[in-house]
């Protein structure tokens, strides 16, 4: 069991800023957006998301779209670039990949709690599932400078749903990639795979970002053979800051109590035995403050 | 801008170096928002409705975008009362923020028991009562849709709270008549009124074609219930010249504040704006400042009610 460093913490930061459109290209069937956003890349951590408004003012779209951080440049001479995957299926997400070349964006980062990196150099597992493996990249490059082994798995419906393949190949010591319709790689689950890469390669720790039945099957993978799973939640988040109370999840606390605990500022990344996985969705019976059932105890 | 508007706003005795407030359960306690603006510069912190004890809410999914707007179905969520005392209320005070503590029951007995136990804190400029709650002792029926139930809980709260504390009723638009619910919460001892709470509403998921909220209704906010709060606050003013109103629903600008005021506000509450831009309120108090100059007005106490004015023929 190795342990972690505490996770960088969530002050200074994070910023509202103006941000700029660099570019827009296709990757799969995702889009993956660059824009300058001066002083997030300096406080970005691998795990961190962003908040971008979309429609542009006034818009009838209220919410933010969260996405988590898949690149960051400090060099750039806009005073730093950042990077996200964005999957346009709604009417926010579609605007925002049809943002031009200096197009102005509204941005917050960076926000939430990001992975936290372990003490010694031990062999990590990542897997991402779709466009889920945007930020395991960046993870990558801050594991390996702490002379850890990355094996990365990258798992999808079908290989346009995959997001990665060419830089995970550079970036980690082997990539395994599955898809359930089996177009590319392993036909299967990233679970199906999971068991053998940590035995060749001696995996102490997981780190997990995609859907939440996937990062389910890495926890309980974890909890079996007794090592640290880290899983970045993507739960609906209306304001990404900390004050909506729409991401909650249940989890269990130091004190052993589950709370409905936000996945933006407690999240998005848990330790995979922190989360009551089974009782997503749901408010378990034993969640602090949970309801009685016998009728009344509704409000809104 | 050649003139200075003075911002000053009064709520009942809670006097405000802002007309511009956060709006219960879009600012959870302050802490959050104070990264993006000075919580101390606005008017007042309004918290997220507490209750006697630690509450987990409802399931998820918890909220739906709507046009202009989205529909929320949090159910209560909060640690209860002890720990909102001991740890966001101490922060506030420690921070130098003015709070409104927006309080919710079940029953009549526990906001009297949340009156009670939050009577000798410091650092309270008013409770705002969250009257849109059901009550269990009566099968569900919101307290806000009627004015007896309503009433009762004001009279309650009224009888627990110090004199020096003002208590706002937040009225929810989701009744007939909005200015007889008003009328009993003033009667019964309510020393202003917010207004309005959200309307309920209601958003199916055409995927799983099933109701998108595990809560199955949620509370509509944003800027689609503005002119719905407008009208509330115009009729309220009407019906009681005097009252002090906290007008709020939809408030994204400088200007949506100033039609509150025109409508008959004292003051505002921003609240699912904040969801889009953090420092909202900071910002909307800006915009008003600058709003209010250009249109020649000194103070925000100038602007209540303006627009209520008689006609004078030319």
């Amino acid at each position: 069991m190795s342990t972690f460093g505490r996770p960088t913490k969530a002050e200074p930061g994070p910023l509202q800023v103006r941000g700029e459109v660099l570019a827009v290209r296709r990757s799969g069937d995702y889009h993956v957006l660059v824009f300058a956003a001066p002083g997030v890349a300096e406080l970005t951590a691998p795990g961190n998301f962003v908040a971008i408004a979309v429609g542009g003012q006034p818009t009838a779209m209220l919410l933010r779209r969260c996405f988590s951080i898949h690149h960051v440049d400090t060099a750039g001479a806009l005073g730093g670039t950042v990077e996200i995957v964005v999957d346009a299926h709604g009417p926010g997400t579609k605007w925002l990949v049809d943002r031009a070349q200096g197009d102005a964006l509204d941005v917050i980062a960076p926000l939430g709690r990001p992975f936290s990196l372990p003490k010694d150099p031990v062999p990590c597992v990542l897997v991402g599932g779709g466009y889920g493996s945007a930020p395991l990249f960046m993870l990558a490059d801050r594991l390996r400078e702490r002379g850890c082994r990355v094996d990365l798995i990258l798992g999808a419906a079908t290989e346009s749903r995959l997001f990665g393949v060419v830089d995970g190949r550079r970036r980690a010591s082997s990539l395994t990639i599955t898809t359930d319709d089996g177009s590319l790689g392993v036909r299967g689950r990233v679970t199906d795979v999971l068991d053998g890469i940590l035995d060749q390669h001696g995996g102490q720790v997981i780190y997990g970002c995609g859907p939440m039945g996937m990062l389910a099957g890495l926890a309980k993978v974890a909890e079996q053979r007794g090592i640290v799973s880290q899983c970045a939640v993507e739960e609906a988040m209306a304001c990404g800051v900390g004050v909506c109370m729409t991401c909650v999840l249940p989890v269990v606390g130091k004190d052993g109590v589950t709370r409905m605990t936000r996945s933006c500022t407690e999240g998005p990344v848990f330790f995979g035995d922190q989360v009551r996985w089974d009782a997503a969705g749901t408010v378990p019976a034993d969640c602090l403050g949970a309801p009685v059932v016998e009728g009344g105890a509704t409000s809104r | 801008m050649s003139n200075v508007v003075d911002m000053r706003a009064q709520l009942a005795s809670a006097a405000l170096p802002s007309p511009v407030l956060t709006a219960s359960g879009c600012a959870a306690a302050g802490r959050e928002l104070d990264r993006f603006f000075d919580v101390t510069a606005i008017g007042a912190v309004v918290t997220k409705s507490i209750m006697t004890a630690p509450r987990s809410g409802r399931a998820t999914p918890r909220m739906a975008e709507t046009p202009a707007g989205m529909l929320n179905s949090i159910g209560l969520q909060g640690p209860g009362v002890e720990e909102f005392i001991r740890k966001d209320l101490r922060w506030l005070r420690e921070r130098g923020a003015r709070t409104v503590v927006s309080i919710a029951g079940g029953s009549v007995s526990e906001f009297a028991e949340l009156a009670n136990r939050l009577r000798h804190e410091e650092g309270i400029a008013a409770i705002e009562v969250n009257i849109s709650c059901p009550n269990v002792e009566s099968r569900g029926q919101v307290f806000a849709c009627d004015a007896r139930a309503a009433g009762s809980v004001i009279h309650a709260v009224r009888r627990h709270t110090s004199a020096l504390t003002p208590i706002f009723a937040k009225l929810s638009p989701d009744v007939t008549d909005i200015a007889d619910i008003a009328r009993a919460c003033v009667t019964a001892g309510a020393d202003g009124l917010s207004m309005i709470n959200t309307t309920l509403g209601m958003v199916i998921d055409t995927d799983t074609m099933r109701p998108a909220l595990a809560g199955i209704t949620g509370g509509l906010s944003g800027p689609a219930i503005r002119p719905m709060a407008v009208r509330c606050v115009w009729q309220v003013r009407q019906a009681l010249p005097d009252v002090p109103i906290l007008g709020m629903g939809g408030i994204a600008t400088g200007l949506d504040a100033l039609q509150f005021l025109l409508a008959g506000a004292n003051a505002v509450s921003v609240g699912t704006a904040v969801f889009n831009d953090p420092s909202a309120p900071w910002r909307i108090h800006n915009e008003l400042a600058a709003a209010l100059a250009d249109r020649g007005f000194r103070s925000v106490a100038d602007a209540v009610g303006y627009a209520h004015r008689e006609e004078v023929p030319s």
